[in-house]
């Protein structure tokens, strides 16, 4: 069944893991460093490996980091809490328990805005955010699929195992219709965009800063009890969240028509296909054997503490959103498409760069995306704000036209240079010789007599079409203004 | 037998200080002593002798310069087998880390290094930690030098056989139970289970987390004390580490006395039950504390009843999640299975199976069970709250008294054979004086109080949390009046060995 077909016979209900990597400078409770890359089992100390006798200490700024991003969700933050241990076996877990907390969370209950591509807001209940610690890296060698299954033997990468994470859990998310996928991803990008306002971790999707475990359940209706989940494990890119949830949604629909059974289990990803496939069982009968962590005290978060951290949050960035759709005076579709465009940022700091608002908008999602586009790059690795309000005051002072200005943009982009210096050094500045300018005129009317009559018959728009061959004759440099002006008066002089 | 292996710590600290000997001539007889007893005692696990004399010939030149020095620098010690020793191979006593050199270092591994005290080598114990004969090692049983038929007591029976064998003069052992208490009782020496958190556990291998702390052990009084202050101190890599600074234990033990000290007698613990020996032996001990006048007075705290129980559920179960680790990855032995598939899960089953030893694996079994899924509440969550019980049977038993008192032990040490580890619930039943004190983090020392059948018997003396000090105050003056009473338990030994 499709996915627009399932959509419409069943209700679905989502329920999204999303786990940050913080941006600590070691790990979460060990002095080992917290970086990314590096030869295998390079990071790391005893703790991290789990030695016998080793101990773990809790990083204060992992905790620091946690709150802040409880605080952003809007979340109570426990006055008192706990790190417990999660007892499971695997190999990339060193000590064959990961320290997580269970009931105890730092961080309960909040909720966050979304804002869909059309400007529909959604609003997440968030149930959870607490912290743990990764696990380390399995390879798997030798089999065709680079799973466990086949491979003949696995390489095991402790770098990972220790930094820290927070993991923030929602309640079961309702009422999203056929936009479930939608939702999903959107949700996801937002809390990306919390974490970098935060400056608590680079949230690099494709280097695994951001990992999101999709849950998926389909009912008849939404009085109906939830149906059985299947939990899609460690999405990291947004399209990858909205064509997995897609595809559950479809495949679970499918299922259910042939009047098969959902199994609970966890599921992978393909990227490759855009498929779940089946990983292993899981009940909610997992036993974890879950216990407080008795080499941790607990953790007591001063409310001072809690408070100070309250008053420093940045600006995030829905609340920035509102607020410089007030200030710039853009309509709600312009906001979306700098905000869907990742240019916010850009166009705030071209603002505070002395540009106004929307000849930043104007340069940024037009001239600078598209040559961003062409290069499949993202705008702001072409230019840097400050360029483009210089460029922008070039214009506002005459000395460039848009014609002009997109070639120095363009030669901006490409090293040559500060606006005004490229300027200068490829003569693209506007002719202020009039003489030229006036001789460009006459040709261009004594070349056109037709477009000479609609323009006497009061068909203003017709000077365009004298626009061109002025342009041409002056290599482009010619002051639109003035040119019109110029027509203007010889046509009726 | 060279005389230097009879004298305690402090003196052997004041000797060295005064320049009557060299820390290589005190470290030379305790090695030489070592190697001629071993075979019989088999205190140890591993000798480090040259470690040992390198230590000693560095302190002793240290000293000739008249650079300023520990005061117990060149002063041995031996340290139980748990303790991660960077370099040298520390076992637990388990097949399972049989060949492990450590790669970093303990804090009192580092702490006793950069106080100059050469280390003998490691001693033997019960496997991880459990067990109390010191049967259940996967290294030979070690035996206790008051007759060899008989057992050190465990834990840490490696400690204090060593101890009690002359083989070291300071000991460093642990107490999860009463892992130090009870051996030192068997052995008639003195062993202390600190305030929890007093001495760092980053390097000491774990048993149970919450009960784990490291037991400073000595001849007498006064030298568990000296260790103990070495020890002591906030160590920022054990989360768990008390930040209070340590206080003068030696001179708590040497200027007190018991004049108006009031010494509680634990109601449930008085003696009923116990071997009528080490009952006489602990109310002659009263008697003698009394005359120096220590005021007794006789305390209840019901819920100490229960502590047996919660223990057995709380101990197993941090084994079971601290003991998950050894599956055979990352160091250690690696077993791969006899037949069939070779996966992640049947080398860790395989390495287990082979690794652990019965009395280990009963405990995971148990602690396994203990934490699952519906039975939590139960059981881990239930022992919690007697936990809880006992901090506060104890708080308010303290409101009332300076010290509460017991027999260490119901029994002197167990013959081997018929008597131990034959059932593993009467020697549980063992630790039911010495329990009461890891679970509620309170600090307990046990010291010598006379035979019973030509064995000693330990006195137990705790005090309330943080307050190590005041159990200093009760066992240095009562182990002097004891001794003034002609109770000279070490000395019997030492005359009996001086004959041998």
């Amino acid at each position: 069944m499709k996915y627009e077909d399932a959509i419409k016979k069943y209700d679905p209900v989502i329920g999204i893991e999303v786990h940050v990597e913080l941006g600590t400078v070691t790990k979460m409770f060990d002095a080992a460093p917290n970086t990314f890359g590096g030869g295998p089992n390079t990071n790391i100390t005893p703790t991290s490996l789990g030695l016998p006798g080793s101990l773990p200490v809790v990083n204060e700024k992992g905790v620091e980091y946690a709150i802040k991003i409880g605080l952003a969700l809007g979340c109570e933050i426990a006055e008192t809490c706990r790190f417990a241990r999660k007892n499971y076996f695997y190999p990339d877990v060193p000590k064959d328990f990961q320290t997580s907390q269970s009931d105890e969370p730092i961080a309960s209950e909040g909720e966050v805005e979304v804002e869909l591509e059309d400007g529909t807001m959604f609003t997440i209940p968030v149930e959870r955010a607490h912290m743990e610690e990764d696990a380390g890296k399995n390879t798997h060698i030798g089999g065709a699929t680079g799973r466990i299954h086949g491979a003949d033997h696995s390489l095991v990468d402790y770098n990972r195992a220790g930094v820290p994470l927070v993991e923030i859990v929602t309640h079961p998310i309702t009422g999203t219709g056929d936009r479930a996928a939608e939702v999903a991803s959107t949700y996801v990008r937002t809390l990306r965009d919390i974490f970098r306002a935060l400056d608590v971790s680079e949230a690099r999707m494709e280097q695994g800063n951001v990992r999101a475990d999709v849950n998926v359940s389909l009912r008849e209706s939404p009085d109906a009890p939830l149906g059985t989940r299947t939990e899609t494990k460690n999405v990291n890119s947004f399209r990858s969240i909205e064509r997995a949830v897609r595809y559950e949604i479809a495949r679970q629909a499918t299922r259910l028509e042939a009047g098969e059974t959902i199994v609970q289990e966890t599921r992978h990803f393909h990227e490759g296909t855009g498929e779940t496939s089946s990983g292993r069982p899981k009940s909610d009968a997992d036993d974890y054997r879950y216990f407080p962590e008795p080499d941790l005290v607990p953790l007591v978060p001063s409310r001072d503490w809690v408070e100070e951290l309250r008053a420093t949050l940045p600006e995030l960035p829905a609340q920035k959103r509102r607020r410089l759709a007030g200030v710039w005076g853009f309509s709600d579709l312009e906001m979306r498409d700098v905000v869907n465009a990742g240019l916010l940022e850009a166009i705030d700091d071209t603002v505070t760069a002395g540009a106004q608002p929307p000849a930043a908008r104007k340069w940024w999602t037009g001239e600078v995306a598209r040559l961003a586009n062409q290069n499949d790059q993202h705008p702001t690795e072409l230019v840097t704000p400050a360029q483009v309000a210089a460029l922008i005051g070039l214009i506002n002072d005459g000395k460039l036209n848009d014609k002009l200005a997109k070639d120095v943009l363009t030669a901006v982009a490409d090293g040559e240079g500060e606006p005004a210096e490229v300027m200068s050094a490829r003569g693209l500045e506007i002719v202020e010789d009039t003489g030229a300018l006036e001789a460009a005129v006459e040709e261009a009317i004594a070349a056109n007599p037709d477009v000479v009559e609609k323009i006497k018959g009061g068909k203003m728009q017709a000077i365009g079409a004298l626009m061109g061959p002025i342009m041409k004759a002056t290599r482009g440099q010619a002051d639109a203004g003035k040119a019109k002006d110029l027509i203007l008066a010889k046509i009726n002089g | 037998m060279s005389e230097l292996i009879t004298k305690s710590a402090l003196e052997l600290a004041a000797g060295l200080k005064a320049g009557e000997f060299s820390s290589v001539e005190v470290t030379q007889a305790h090695l030489d002593r070592i190697h001629a007893t071993e075979a019989d005692f088999g205190s140890f696990i591993t000798v480090t002798d040259d470690l040992a004399l390198e230590t000693a010939t560095a302190v002793d030149a240290k000293r000739s310069t008249g650079a300023n020095v520990h005061a117990l620098a060149g002063v041995p010690v031996a340290l139980k087998d748990l303790v991660v020793t960077e370099g040298v191979a520390t076992t637990a006593a388990s097949k399972m880390l049989e060949n492990w050199v450590p790669p970093y270092e303990s804090t009192v591994h580092n702490k006793v290094k950069a106080a100059g005290l050469p280390v003998l080598g490691k001693t033997n114990l019960d496997e991880f930690a459990m067990g109390s004969t010191t049967e259940h090692s996967a290294f030979g049983t070690t035996r206790n030098p008051w007759n060899l038929e008989h057992v050190p007591g465990g834990s840490s029976g490696g400690a204090a056989a060593a101890l009690a064998g002359f083989q070291v003069p300071l000991s460093v052992g642990t107490d999860t139970g009463g892992s130090v208490r009870q051996p030192a009782a068997f052995t008639g020496t003195v062993g202390v289970k600190p305030t929890y958190g007093s001495i760092s556990r980053f390097g000491i291998i774990a048993m149970a987390s919450s009960l784990d702390q490291v037991g400073p052990m000595g001849r007498n009084v006064a030298d568990a004390a000296a260790l103990h202050e070495l020890l002591a101190g906030h160590d920022p890599l054990d989360s768990t580490s008390l930040p209070d600074p340590v206080a003068g234990f030696v001179s708590a033990a040497q200027t007190s006395d018991l004049r108006g000290k009031k010494l509680g007698v634990i109601k449930q613990l008085r003696g009923e039950g116990y071997q009528d020996g080490v009952r006489d032996a602990f109310t002659a001990a009263l008697d003698v504390a009394a005359a120096a006048g220590a005021e007794i007075v006789e305390v209840d705290c019901p819920s100490i009843s229960y502590a047996l129980d919660a223990y057995y559920l709380i101990m197993p179960s941090e084994v079971s999640s601290n003991l998950a680790r050894y599956d055979g990855m990352r160091y250690g032995l690696r077993m791969e299975p006899e037949s069939g598939p070779v996966t992640a899960e049947t080398v860790m089953a395989a390495t287990r199976a082979a690794g652990f030893g019965d009395e280990v694996k009963r405990r995971i079994i148990l602690g396994t069970y203990a934490l699952s899924a519906g039975y939590y509440d139960a059981y881990y969550g239930s022992a919690q709250k007697i936990r809880t019980l006992v901090q506060n049977d104890f708080a308010k038993a303290f409101e009332s008294c300076d010290v509460l008192v017991s027999p260490t032990a119901p029994t002197t040490a167990l013959k081997f054979g018929a008597e131990a580890a034959s059932d593993p619930m009467a020697l549980y039943l063992g630790d039911v004086a010495t329990i009461p004190a890891n679970l509620a983090g309170i600090p307990g020392l046990s010291l010598p109080a006379g035979l019973a059948d030509g064995l000693p018997v330990g006195f137990q003396i705790l005090a309330p949390a943080r307050e190590d000090v005041k159990m200093y105050e009760v066992a240095g003056p009562l182990e002097a009046a004891l001794e003034a009473s002609g109770t000279r338990v070490l000395d019997t030994l030492a005359e009996g060995l001086t004959t041998k």
